[in-house]
C-alpha cells in the first residue's frame, strides 16, 4: 500500500533528506516496539492456525475411510480347531448278547481322536468324535432282519436317521442275510450290519464283547464316515503336500472344488450327418436319470444343465485300424490330445462363472467306425468312455450294428440313453468327488440306487464340503486382513465390513454345529461363510491402485506446503533469536 | 545248442535280464498312471497376453502379442482359456497398407491376425486398473465370462507383456504405469487366494528385468528380454508397411516355439537359452528362484499348452429304469406361459422429470478460489485496506 506522505513532505524541490538516525530518532520508540510486538503476535498467530486448524484438517480429509472389521476374531478362527462329531448306534439284534450283557445295554460311549494336521501356517488341531450309543434291537426291526431280502430298506422305513448318523446292526452268526466270506454288509441309506462271530460272545463282559467289535465297527466307520484322511483332503489348501498320499492327491485333483453352482452341459458330436441320423431323447433321460442324483445334491450346490448337439465336429486324433480287433482304436496315450479341439466348439453360458462339466457323446463316422477305446494293456475299456480332471467326460458310441452293406443312408438312430447316462452318472459322480473306495476285505458294498448316490456317501460328501467350505472361508478372510492391513491406502466401505462380519459370525455357526454333529446345519453355514467370504474378498472397490512410492509423496507435497512453511519458521526463529539477544541485553545491563 | 542253454550260467543271465525287463516294465506302468498326474499338479491351463502399448509405430508390440497368442492356440489353450488384451488395433489402422493383417515376419510371410482373432480387451480398456483386475478377479459383477480369469488353485498361468518399460514400471497406453511392487502385490493376492498353480512371466520391453525382482509369492518362474539398464531391440522393419514388425525376443521366442507340437518334450531350460546376446542384443535373463521344481522337468506344454490328464472310466451305473416321458397337460387347452417383455433399456420419461439429485457439498474448487483471490488482491490493492471497515 502506498505510504501517505505530509503535505509539504514532497515539494517541487524533492523530499528533504533527512539522515537516516535523525528519521530514526524522530519516530517515537513506543511505536518500534508495538510494531515488532505486532509483527510477532501474527507471526504466532499464523502458525498456530497453521498446526492448531491446518494439520488436523489436512490429516482428516487426506486419510482413507476404514469400516472396522473383527481382527481378533479373525485370529482366533485363523487357528482353525476343527471338532467333527458323529452320532452312531449300534443295535444288537437278538443272539449276540447274553441276557447278563444285556442288562448292561444301554451304554453311551464317546471317543474321540486328535489328530494333528501340518499345515502351511501353523501346525491345526483336529478332533474326530464317534458318540457311540448302544441299545438291542426293538420287536420291529427284528422282523426287518429277518426278510432275506431288502432288510436294508425295510429298516431304513422304520427310523430315519438324521443326516450325519450311523445305525449298525449286529447280526448273529446264525443270520442268512448276509453270504458266507462277508462279514459286512453296507447299505444304500445309513445302515451297515456287521455279523458276530461265535468265539466273540461266549462268556465275557459286555466291555470284553464291545472291545472286540471294536475293530470292525472302526472299519465300518471309516468308509460310511469321515476318517482323518478325508478331512486332511478336504483341507488340502492348507496342507503341505506329503508325496505318501498319492491317490487322494489324485482324487483332491479330480473333483471340483466347493462352488455355490455347478453347469453341467451334455454335448452330442456327430462329425457324420450324411450318414447318422441321430436321435437322443435328452431332456427324458436327464429328468429321469440325472436329475434324481442332483436332486439329492441340491443341500451341496445348485446345478444348471443344458444340452446341444454340434455337427462336423471331429476327434483331434486319428484313430488306427487294428485288424486283430477288426475294429478303430484310439490308445490311452492320444486321449489327452483329444479334447482340446473339440472344446474350442463347445459353448458355455456366458452370464455365469460357475464352473463347467462337459459330457459329450461322440458318434463315430463311418470310415471309423466301430471305434474303440483301449488302456494300457490294449485291452478295450468296456464303458468306452473316459473323463478328464475337473473338466468332464466323453464317451464314444459306436452305431455300427444299426445298418448292414445295404441300408440307405442317412441311418436314423435312438440312442440308448440309460446306457449312455449310466456311464455318465458314474462319471458325473467321481468328478463332484464321491470317492470310490475299494472297501476292506470282507466287505460287501451294496450298489447305489437308481439316485446314483448312496445316503452315506452323500453324507460323506457334505463331511468333507463343510470342512472345504470351512477352510477356504477361513483362509481367504485371513488373507483379505492380513492385506488390508499391509496396505494402508485401501478405503475399507462399509459393505465389505458387514460381509466381513457375516462371514465371521456363520463361520463360528458352521464351526459350532460340526462340532455338535448337525451337518446340515454346518453346510448350510458353511456356505453362507464362503458366499459372504468370496464377496468380501473379490469386491471391486478393494483394488490398490494407490501405491506411492516415499519419493513420489515428498515430491506432492513439498511445492505445496514449503512455500507456506518457510517464511511462518523464519519468523519464528527471528523471534526466537530477538528474544535471545533481548535477555542477553538485559543480563549486560544488570551487570 | 541243447548244451548252451543247459549251461547254468547263461540260464541266470536270461532270468536277470527277464527280471530287469520286467521291473522297466513295471516302473513305467506304475509311472504312467500316477506319474502324468505328479509331473506338473495342473488340470488346466490360462493366459493373459497384454500388449500395452498404442499408436502405428508400435505395431511390433501388438504383432509379439498376436503371435504369442497364436502359438499358444495352436499348442492347445482354447479361447475361453486365454484373455487377450490389445492396447490398438493395428489390423484395421488406417495406415495399414494390408488391412486385416498384421504380419510378423518381413515380406508378409506370417500373418499372425488370422481369421479367429478373439480380442478380449481392446483400445482404451487396456488399463493398469484392468489389468489388475483381471489378475485379482476383482470385477464388477456385469462382466462377462470371457473377460474373466476363471482360474482355480490347479490352474498353471502364462502372462506375457510387451510395450515399453523402464527401471521398474511398465507403461500402459502412453498415459499411466505399472510399478514393479504393484505387479508383485497382483500376484501376491492371486497365490492368496490360490488362483494359479503356477505362473509363467515373460516381458518383452526395455529393462524387463526390473519387473520380476520384486516378485515374493512362490511358484513363479519369470522370464525377461533384456536386464536393467539394457533396451529391447525390435528385430526387422518392413519397407511395405513401414514399421518395425517384431521384437527380437519374442520373434526367436516364436520360432523356438514353431517346432513345439502339443506332445513334445522340450523343457523350460531350452526356452532360457533362447535368443542369445549375439541375437538379442540386449541379454535376456530369467527367476526361477521362487519356483518349486526344476526348471528341466518343466515342459514347455506345462505352460504354452494344454495337455489334459486323462482317466479312464472303469465303472458304469446300471439304470434299469425307462425313460419318463414327459407330461403333456391335455386339461388346459391354452399356453400357460408367462408373457416375457424388454426392460425398459431408456426410460426417457423419468430421466425428464427427474429431480436432480442432492449432491454432497465439496468445498469450492481450486480454480473458483484463485479467481476469488485474484479479484480480492485487486480491490485492496486499488483501493486500500483502509477503505476495508466501509464495505463491510
Amino acid at each position: 500500500s502506498s505510504m501517505v506522505f505530509k503535505r509539504g513532505s514532497v515539494g517541487a524541490k524533492g523530499p528533504r533528506a533527512y539522515p537516516p538516525h535523525q528519521l530514526h530518532h524522530q519516530m517515537p520508540v513506543l511505536l518500534i516496539q508495538d510494531k515488532r510486538r505486532r509483527g510477532q503476535l501474527a507471526a504466532l498467530s499464523i502458525a498456530a492456525v497453521v498446526i492448531i486448524v491446518g494439520v488436523p484438517l489436512w490429516w482428516r480429509t487426506t486419510e482413507t475411510y476404514r469400516a472396522w472389521l473383527p481382527v481378533s476374531q479373525i485370529k482366533d478362527l485363523a487357528k482353525l480347531q476343527l471338532h467333527l462329531s458323529a452320532d452312531v448306534e449300534v443295535v444288537f439284534a437278538r443272539g449276540t448278547v447274553t441276557p447278563e450283557q444285556q442288562k448292561k445295554v444301554p451304554l453311551t460311549q464317546t471317543q474321540d481322536e486328535e489328530h494333528t494336521v501340518d499345515g502351511d501356517l501353523l501346525m491345526q488341531f483336529m478332533i474326530l468324535r464317534y458318540e457311540t450309543k448302544y441299545r438291542t434291537a426293538t420287536i420291529m426291526e427284528e422282523d426287518a432282519l429277518k426278510k432275506p431280502t431288502a432288510a436294508d430298506l425295510s429298516l431304513h422305513m422304520l427310523s430315519e436317521s438324521p443326516c450325519g448318523s450311523l445305525v449298525v446292526y449286529v447280526i448273529p452268526e446264525s443270520s442268512s442275510l448276509l453270504p458266507e466270506d462277508v462279514n459286512v454288509y453296507i447299505g444304500q441309506r445309513r445302515t451297515a450290519l456287521v455279523r458276530i462271530s461265535a468265539q466273540m460272545r461266549v462268556g465275557k463282559t459286555l466291555e470284553q464283547l464291545l472291545a472286540q467289535l471294536e475293530p470292525q465297527i472302526k472299519q465300518v466307520l471309516q468308509v460310511m464316515s469321515f476318517s482323518h484322511t478325508d478331512i486332511t483332503v478336504a483341507l488340502s489348501d492348507r496342507v503341505r503336500f506329503r508325496p505318501g498320499n498319492k491317490e487322494s492327491i489324485a482324487d483332491s485333483m479330480r473333483a471340483f472344488k466347493s462352488s455355490p453352482g455347478y453347469e453341467i452341459t451334455f454335448s452330442l458330436l456327430n462329425p457324420d450327418p450324411k450318414s447318422h441320423q441321430l436321435h437322443w431323447d435328452i431332456e427324458g433321460a436327464v429328468q429321469t436319470y440325472i436329475q434324481p442324483l442332483l436332486t439329492k445334491l441340491s443341500p451341496l450346490a445348485n446345478f444348471s444343465m443344458d444340452s446341444q448337439t454340434l455337427y462336423y465336429t471331429m476327434l483331434g486324433v486319428t484313430p488306427r485300424f487294428d485288424s486283430s480287433f477288426e475294429a478303430y482304436t484310439l490308445n490311452a496315450d492320444s486321449l489327452a490330445h483329444v479334447i482340446n479341439p473339440v472344446e474350442a466348439r463347445l459353448g458355455s453360458n456366458a452370464a455365469s462363472s460357475n464352473p463347467v462339466l462337459n459330457f459329450l457323446l461322440y458318434v463315430p463316422d463311418i470310415r471309423h467306425s466301430p471305434l474303440y477305446i483301449h488302456d494300457h494293456r490294449k485291452q478295450e475299456v468296456p464303458s468306452n468312455a473316459f473323463h478328464s480332471p475337473r473338466w468332464g467326460g466323453i464317451m464314444v458310441y459306436n452305431v455300427n450294428g444299426f445298418y448292414g452293406s445295404e441300408t440307405e443312408f442317412p441311418v436314423h438312430v435312438n440312442i440308448n440313453m440309460a446306457k449312455v447316462m449310466g456311464v455318465f452318472l458314474a462319471q458325473l459322480r467321481l468328478l463332484l468327488g464321491v470317492q470310490s473306495l475299494s472297501p476292506p476285505p470282507g466287505f460287501l458294498v451294496a450298489p447305489c440306487g437308481s439316485t446314483g448316490l448312496a445316503d452315506w456317501e452323500l453324507d460323506r460328501l457334505m463331511w468333507s464340503r463343510s470342512v472345504e467350505n470351512i477352510a477356504t472361508a477361513t483362509t481367504t478372510i485371513t488373507s483379505l486382513a492380513q492385506l488390508l492391513d499391509q496396505i494402508g491406502n485401501i478405503v475399507i466401505n462399509d459393505n465389505i465390513a458387514q460381509q466381513v462380519s457375516s462371514a465371521v459370525t456363520s463361520l463360528q455357526l458352521a464351526m459350532a454345529e460340526l462340532e455338535v454333529g448337525n451337518l446340515g446345519f454346518a453346510l448350510q453355514y458353511s456356505k453362507e461363510a464362503i458366499l459372504a467370504s468370496e464377496k468380501a474378498f473379490f469386491d471391486p472397490s478393494l483394488l490398490h491402485l494407490l501405491y506411492f512410492p516415499d519419493d513420489q509423496k515428498f515430491a506432492i507435497y513439498i511445492p505445496l506446503f514449503l512455500p507456506m512453511c518457510v517464511p511462518i519458521l523464519l519468523s519464528m526463529l527471528k523471534i526466537v533469536s530477538e528474544a535471545r539477544q533481548r535477555r542477553r541485553e538485559k543480563q549486560a545491563k544488570k551487570e | 545248442i541243447v548244451v548252451m542253454l543247459a549251461s547254468p550260467a547263461v540260464m541266470l543271465a536270461l532270468l536277470m535280464l527277464n527280471i530287469l525287463i520286467i521291473i522297466h516294465l513295471l516302473s513305467v506302468i506304475s509311472q504312467n498312471s500316477a506319474g502324468q498326474f505328479f509331473s506338473s499338479g495342473h488340470t488346466n491351463n490360462w493366459a493373459v497376453l497384454v500388449c500395452t502399448s498404442r499408436f502405428w509405430f508400435n505395431y511390433r508390440h501388438v504383432a509379439n502379442t498376436l503371435s504369442v497368442y497364436r502359438s499358444v492356440k495352436r499348442l492347445g489353450i482354447p479361447d475361453s482359456h486365454i484373455v487377450l488384451m490389445l492396447a490398438d488395433d493395428m489390423a484395421c489402422n488406417h495406415r495399414n497398407p494390408k488391412p486385416a493383417t498384421v504380419f510378423s515376419h518381413k515380406n508378409m510371410e506370417l500373418n499372425v491376425y488370422g481369421d479367429d482373432v478373439e480380442v478380449d480387451y481392446r483400445g482404451y480398456e487396456v488399463t493398469v486398473e484392468n489389468f489388475l483386475r483381471v489378475l485379482t478377479g476383482r470385477l464388477p459383477p456385469s462382466t462377462p465370462r470371457s473377460k474373466r480369469l476363471l482360474s482355480d488353485d490347479r490352474s498353471n498361468i502364462l502372462i506375457y507383456l510387451t510395450g515399453h518399460g523402464g527401471n521398474g514400471f511398465l507403461k500402459f497406453q502412453d498415459s499411466e504405469e505399472i510399478s514393479n511392487v504393484e505387479l508383485a502385490d497382483a500376484f501376491e493376492q492371486m497365490w492368496q487366494k490360490r488362483r494359479y498353480n503356477e505362473l509363467l512371466f515373460i516381458i518383452d520391453t526395455c529393462q524387463g528385468a526390473s519387473m520380476y525382482e520384486r516378485f515374493y509369492s512362490p511358484n513363479i518362474m519369470a522370464l525377461a528380454s533384456s536386464q536393467v539398464g539394457e533396451d529391447s531391440l525390435s528385430h526387422q522393419p518392413d519397407l511395405a508397411i513401414g514399421v518395425h514388425l517384431m521384437d527380437r525376443y519374442t520373434f526367436y521366442m516364436l520360432e523356438f516355439l514353431e517346432d513345439i507340437h502339443p506332445a513334445s518334450k522340450t523343457n523350460m531350460n531350452d526356452l532360457f537359452k533362447v535368443c542369445p546376446k549375439s541375437q538379442c542384443v540386449s541379454t535376456p535373463g530369467h527367476r526361477t528362484d521362487l519356483f518349486l521344481r526344476d526348471p528341466g522337468s518343466v515342459l514347455i506344454t506345462d505352460f504354452f499348452g494344454s495337455v489334459r490328464k486323462v482317466e479312464l472310466t472303469m465303472d458304469a451305473i446300471n439304470l434299469t429304469d425307462p425313460i419318463k416321458q414327459m407330461e403333456e397337460d391335455p386339461v388346459n387347452g391354452e399356453e400357460q406361459k408367462e408373457v416375457y417383455s424388454y426392460a425398459d433399456q431408456l426410460p426417457v420419461s423419468e430421466i425428464i422429470h427427474q429431480k436432480p439429485k442432492q449432491k454432497d457439498w465439496h468445498p469450492p474448487d481450486g480454480f473458483i478460489l484463485g479467481l476469488w483471490t485474484l479479484i480480492l488482491l485487486v480491490f485492496f490493492k486499488t483501493y486500500g485496506i483502509k477503505h476495508l471497515k466501509h464495505i463491510f
